[in-house]
């Protein structure tokens, strides 16, 4: 299961890189990608899981079937 | 005086006094009984009040222009500032990126949001940090202040007044001119476009002593200076026009998040108690309080005639962004009325939403989370004076610009 931000969607809002520390990184324009190959764990699902609701943009999803 | 609106559904008037007090019923009612409504006030306007509608039609770039993006129409949408021998010669609203449509906004974004992000804003805390310290300070042994005018505006234009380089003792006539612009100058063609030159005119006179003596200079001014666009310099105009947008949109925004976020907390001591018991919970608190009482509506301008939502808008029609109403959308947010300090599910559009998300974002949540904690560290226990005293800006930014808080001292 993986965390992935759509970067046609993320306009840089941040608010992914605020709620989920470790999870994403942006770069200087605020646009962010997953940390890592955005791998999650039955530890950070609930993470990943929150910054999708709360992405304005609705950028970011979590694919269940990519291991 | 503008005749009282009778039905808001086909005549709402965002300049009415009720409306600026208390929008929050007039929404309710649009979201339910008129999505996208019509009024012919202010030179006539379509406006959405639902999430999903500001998200389509503030995404829908190709069908409505930023060209025009102020709520009343004073004057055409020209190209922003033109610089001839004399000076600058033409006050208008051409504040690239957030008056530009692609291709041009690509790169102006692209340009203006480097000095905008997270790690950029962070330098600028320690002085916020200080700033807003030394406010409450020196009122505090007083038991009142206006939390408005004495302490939220302040803030943003001091910080900005900083960023660009200016003495902060401007600050004070950056706020004057800014309302003049955005505030007063809504309804007021006159002052709006005296007060644009006044601005221009200021920034122009330190855009030209950067140029003269740019070793003097390390700030957002020789940023831009020293920027270029495919291998030239970015054109003086456009670097011009940008530090208008840089005063003008990051002023009265912040002031006006920073006062309503006092505003609650000054009616809410349960709200103000968990804060100060759980301070990890602010940035979280911030959103709310942003989705809670979002401070902007912006505009659109029809590029070409289309039908949305089944309404017949014609190219040249405004379209007025009211992203504060549609951060309180039931379909999205769970009880939209109150505020829930810990909300889990905050996709509020704030700062709009799509490529023209505010540029500033960074920076007025830092100020805002600042501003807050070094009042909060004071003054734990304070409330409005005469809470039916306050008084409101509205239209384009809504905030309260005269709040009376007192606490025992």
């Amino acid at each position: 299961m993986k965390v992935k931000v759509d970067s046609e969607k993320c306009q840089g809002h941040n608010r992914c890189y605020a709620l989920a520390p470790g999870m994403f990184q942006v770069d200087e324009y605020g646009y962010a990608t997953p940390q890592g190959d955005g791998k999650l764990t039955p530890d950070t699902l609930p993470l990943a899981q929150k910054a999708v609701a709360n992405c304005p943009e609705r950028a970011i999803e979590i694919d269940e079937d990519d291991d | 005086m503008a005749e009282p609106v009778k039905d808001w559904t086909k005549d709402y008037d965002i300049f009415a006094k009720s409306y600026i007090t208390d929008p929050f019923p007039v929404w309710d009612e649009l979201r339910e009984k008129c999505p996208v409504s019509h009024t012919d006030r202010w030179g006539g306007s379509w406006m959405p009040t639902r999430y999903e509608d500001l998200f389509n039609i503030a995404r829908d770039v190709e069908h409505f222009s930023s060209r025009n993006i102020l709520v009343a129409d004073v004057r055409p949408p020209e190209e922003g500032a033109h610089i001839g021998e004399e000076g600058v010669t033409q006050y208008n609203v051409g504040a690239p990126p957030i008056t530009s449509d692609p291709p041009v906004h690509t790169w102006a974004r692209k340009l203006l949001l480097p000095p905008f992000s997270v790690t950029s804003v962070a330098k600028w805390e320690p002085l916020t940090r200080e700033l807003c310290a030394s406010l409450v300070d020196g009122f505090l042994a007083d038991g009142r202040a206006d939390g408005a005018s004495g302490y939220a505006q302040i803030i943003p234009s001091r910080v900005i007044a900083s960023m660009l380089g200016i003495p902060p003792e401007m600050a004070g006539e950056f706020t004057e001119w800014v309302r003049g612009f955005l505030e007063f100058g809504a309804t007021d063609p006159e002052l709006r476009n005296e007060s644009a030159r006044k601005i221009f005119t200021y920034l122009y006179e330190r855009i030209q002593e950067h140029q003269e003596s740019p070793e003097r200079y390390d700030d957002l001014i020789s940023y831009l200076l020293g920027s270029t666009v495919e291998g030239e310099p970015v054109p003086v105009e456009h670097v011009l026009g940008t530090c208008f947008l840089i005063l003008v949109a990051g002023i009265d925004t912040t002031w006006s998040s920073i006062g309503s976020a006092l505003w609650h907390l000054a009616q809410h001591p349960e709200d103000r108690k968990r804060l100060i018991a759980e301070p990890e919970l602010m940035p979280n608190a911030i959103e709310e309080l942003l989705r809670a009482y979002s401070p902007v509506t912006m505009a659109r301008e029809v590029a070409s005639d289309v039908k949305y939502a089944g309404c017949p808008m014609r190219e040249g029609d405004k379209v007025l962004m009211n992203f504060p109403a549609a951060n309180r959308d039931p379909r999205v947010f769970d009880h939209p009325e109150q505020v829930i300090l810990d909300r889990e599910k905050n996709p509020h559009i704030a700062f709009g939403v799509g490529i023209h998300r505010c540029a500033g974002s960074n920076l007025a949540r830092m100020e805002m989370r600042v501003a807050l904690e070094e009042w909060l560290k004071r003054i734990p226990d304070f409330r409005l004076e005469h809470p039916d005293e306050v008084t409101w800006a509205g239209g384009q930014v809504r905030g309260p610009r005269k709040m009376m808080v007192v606490w025992p001292s």
